[in-house]
């Protein structure tokens, strides 16, 4: 039993940090219908950027946690300006082919720069060790991540729902000729929302530095886990990112415990039965199927 | 009988000298020695992973090894060296079997390659094995790790320079086993080289006198290695080993040290380069036990060669840079020795040769197989780099005799 509790902490764990990586993804889906592909070369930016701070400017994971998110905000409103903007008008599948292309660039560059073998980081002092129950045991920093990641999550769900921001956010996707009539700049409001997706992405990849190998291709293999959280929470809802998020992180550990070479198989057969059952998602909008 | 000697003497000299011509006289007096090459210079391919996952192992920088290795024939043979022009052609297989094999292709027809050197990732090794082979020109592995190239797949231009993944069982579950680290478990990943290394693992541990509780296999590639590892842990063992690379191991060993096991549970790891340590921080690895096959800082001979090397690179060698330089300084002294380059008379001097050099200590090509034999090293990473690159103690040395075993069974020269 104790085996099982600590399978099941774990996943949790494990799905605190899927869904916060994730978030970032619906966020953007759902204001500007972008199935934004760089979503996984951006988390590899952020824990770059992050591993590079440490190194060459001494900045250390606290801070890193606030000022990379700024910059990845930065370069979200860029990305928007320059490229995505201009294929907003077109299908869908426009933006999906610009963002894998920006993807490909991306990990080139950091290849380019920083090699192939990764970049050292370190577990921030007072988080390397570990929490134990009885005989159940949780490393500090996946609990802290955990904890942090559903924080960030909960705030963002509140920020949207319950803010004047939020409101005017929410009404310019889903009624945006109406919301121009009541007098507010729907335009204005896409370019911020872009950049809060990317700064998200950027975040999680902070918080993945001193626990996973930072290496260019780190985001290539995790972005597919974050499409099949997406699509299990139904797109573009923020409340299905969080539930699928811990959800995929619960059948992946009872996976690896009770089928290790299926672990990964039982995410996708988990999202391709939510898409027979309910082809939108468990807490997508209906109409988006 | 004699006047017929003569004549057919004068009668090979004449068309010699009129290929020569037609070659335009490039045969000049200077050069006399270099009829013996073909196209009158020897041409070193040099076929890695110039952008991915190797490329910081080996990749570009073995092509400075291998002029290193240039730079010491010419110096030692001077105006006597049978290959007086050298050059280095290199290509990057991208690690797909296929580019492997038509850049192989490429440098043996239109390159003029005499020799094709490096060759990381074995599914690619194993398709330029063949290349080898159905071209009769050399080929030396060095960054790949398949028994194959050695066991069914061994032919007579083949030759495997470095390591192999018996080695590497052999040196690290076979010591640390030997040592009381009886009880292991695995965790390795789910494809042809996790496979066989924990076959290996496995099969040297029981040898040892220890036993393996499980052998998990986990999704390859994977980012979330929490659960394999309190899976890897069940049972209590002595040992726990990972058999992944790259970035899979970097995680693994990240997780590894947030884990309750850190501290109670030794870990052994299959493969690791010393690029690795470098990427995770030596502190990470701190007292992980693996084989070496060489070590830059072992002596002061070691040393001296990564000194010139860090000169020109500003870094310091894996034992994959070492040993592209050895082996191409020993193909070329077997140029030397034969006075051509011709295929099957270097393979006649390389055969059964005994080496001592920078990366060969008690070496000897083994005729049987084409395994290049030699003392490798069981290594422990230090707790703290006193400089950058200076990670490892090493603890033991495997005598090659102990290293390899006997030859491949399942090699049959053809």
């Amino acid at each position: 039993m104790s085996e099982f509790i600590q399978y099941t902490l774990q996943g949790l764990a494990a799905g605190g940090f899927y869904a916060l990586s994730a978030l970032g993804l619906a966020v953007i889906f759902g204001v500007l219908g972008v199935v934004n592909f760089s979503h996984g070369a951006c988390y590899m930016l952020g824990a770059v950027i992050a591993a590079v701070l440490l190194a060459e400017l001494q900045v250390g994971f606290w801070v890193a946690l606030l000022v990379v998110p700024i910059l990845m905000f930065g370069f979200g409103v860029l990305m928007e300006r320059l490229l995505v903007r201009w294929l907003l008008a077109l299908d869908p599948l426009y933006n999906f082919l610009l963002t894998f292309g920006l993807t490909l660039i991306l990990v080139e560059a950091v290849k380019q720069r920083y090699g192939v073998s990764g970049l050292p980081y370190e577990v921030p002092a007072g988080l390397g060790g570990q929490v134990s129950v009885g005989s159940v045991n949780l490393s500090a920093y996946a609990i802290f991540a955990c904890v942090f990641s559903v924080a960030v999550c909960l705030a963002v769900g509140l920020l949207l729902t319950r803010t004047r921001i939020g409101m005017i956010v929410r009404a310019s996707t889903e009624a945006p000729e109406r919301t121009r009539a009541l007098g507010i700049n729907v335009g204005r409001w896409v370019t911020p929302v872009f950049g809060f997706g990317i700064a998200l992405a950027g975040l999680a990849g902070v918080l993945a530095a001193p626990t996973r190998a930072i290496t260019a291709e780190m985001g290539s293999n995790f972005i597919i886990i974050l499409f099949a959280v997406v699509v299990i929470g139904g797109l573009g809802s923020i409340l299905g990112a969080v539930v699928a998020g811990l959800l995929v992180g619960l059948v992946e550990a009872y996976g690896i415990a009770y089928a290790p070479t299926y672990a990964q198989i039982v995410i996708f057969v988990l999202m391709a039965l939510v898409v027979l059952v309910r082809p939108s998602g468990l807490f997508g909008r209906e109409e988006v199927a | 009988m004699r006047s017929r000697t003569v004549q057919s003497t004068v009668a090979i000299a004449a068309s010699a000298s009129l290929a020569l011509a037609a070659c335009g006289g490039a045969g000049g007096p200077q050069s006399g020695g270099s009829t013996k090459l073909t196209d009158d210079k020897v041409v070193l391919g040099l076929l890695n992973d110039q952008s991915g996952v190797y490329k910081d192992l080996s990749g570009p920088n073995s092509k400075v090894a291998l002029e290193m290795a240039i730079d010491d024939y010419k110096a030692k043979y001077g105006e006597k060296a049978v290959a007086k022009t050298i050059e280095v052609v290199t290509a990057d297989h991208q690690n797909k079997a296929d580019i492997a094999n038509s850049k192989a292709q490429e440098m043996y027809d239109r390159q003029k390659a005499d020799v094709i050197l490096d060759v990381p990732n074995s599914a690619a090794a194993l398709a330029v094995a063949t290349q080898a082979k159905n071209k009769k020109k050399l080929y030396l592995n060095i960054g790949a790790g398949t028994t194959a190239l050695t066991g069914a797949s061994c032919n007579k231009y083949t030759f495997h320079w470095a390591y192999n993944t018996a080695v590497l069982a052999r040196g690290t579950a076979g010591t640390i086993t030997q040592e009381g680290g009886t009880s292991w478990n695995i965790v390795y990943p789910d494809y042809a080289f996790g496979q066989d290394m924990n076959k290996s693992f496995s099969a040297e541990v029981a040898t040892a006198g220890g036993s393996v509780g499980q052998s998990i296999a986990s999704p390859f590639p994977s980012d979330n290695f929490a659960t394999f590892i309190t899976k890897a842990g069940e049972g209590s063992p002595k040992v726990v080993g990972s058999m992944h690379a790259g970035g899979d191991l970097i995680n693994f060993v990240k997780q590894f040290n947030q884990s309750s096991l850190k501290g109670k549970v030794q870990l052994a790891v299959g493969l690791m380069f010393i690029t690795d340590i470098h990427s995770l921080g030596v502190d990470q690895f701190a007292g992980t036990q693996f084989t070496d096959a060489w070590y830059w800082n072992f002596d002061e001979q070691n040393k001296k060669w990564a000194d010139r090397f860090k000169e020109k690179t500003n870094t310091r060698p894996s034992f994959a840079h070492a040993a592209n330089y050895s082996a191409a300084m020993n193909y070329l002294e077997a140029v030397q020795e034969a006075g051509t380059d011709d295929a099957d008379a270097v393979v006649g001097k390389l055969e059964g040769k005994k080496i001592n050099d920078v990366f060969l200590r008690n070496g000897e090509i083994r005729k049987a197989d084409h395994a290049v034999t030699h003392d490798v090293y069981l290594a422990k990473v230090k707790s703290s780099a006193p400089e950058e690159w200076d990670y490892e103690d090493i603890e033991k040395t495997i005598p090659a005799a102990e290293a390899y075993g006997e030859a491949n069974p399942a090699c049959s020269m053809s």
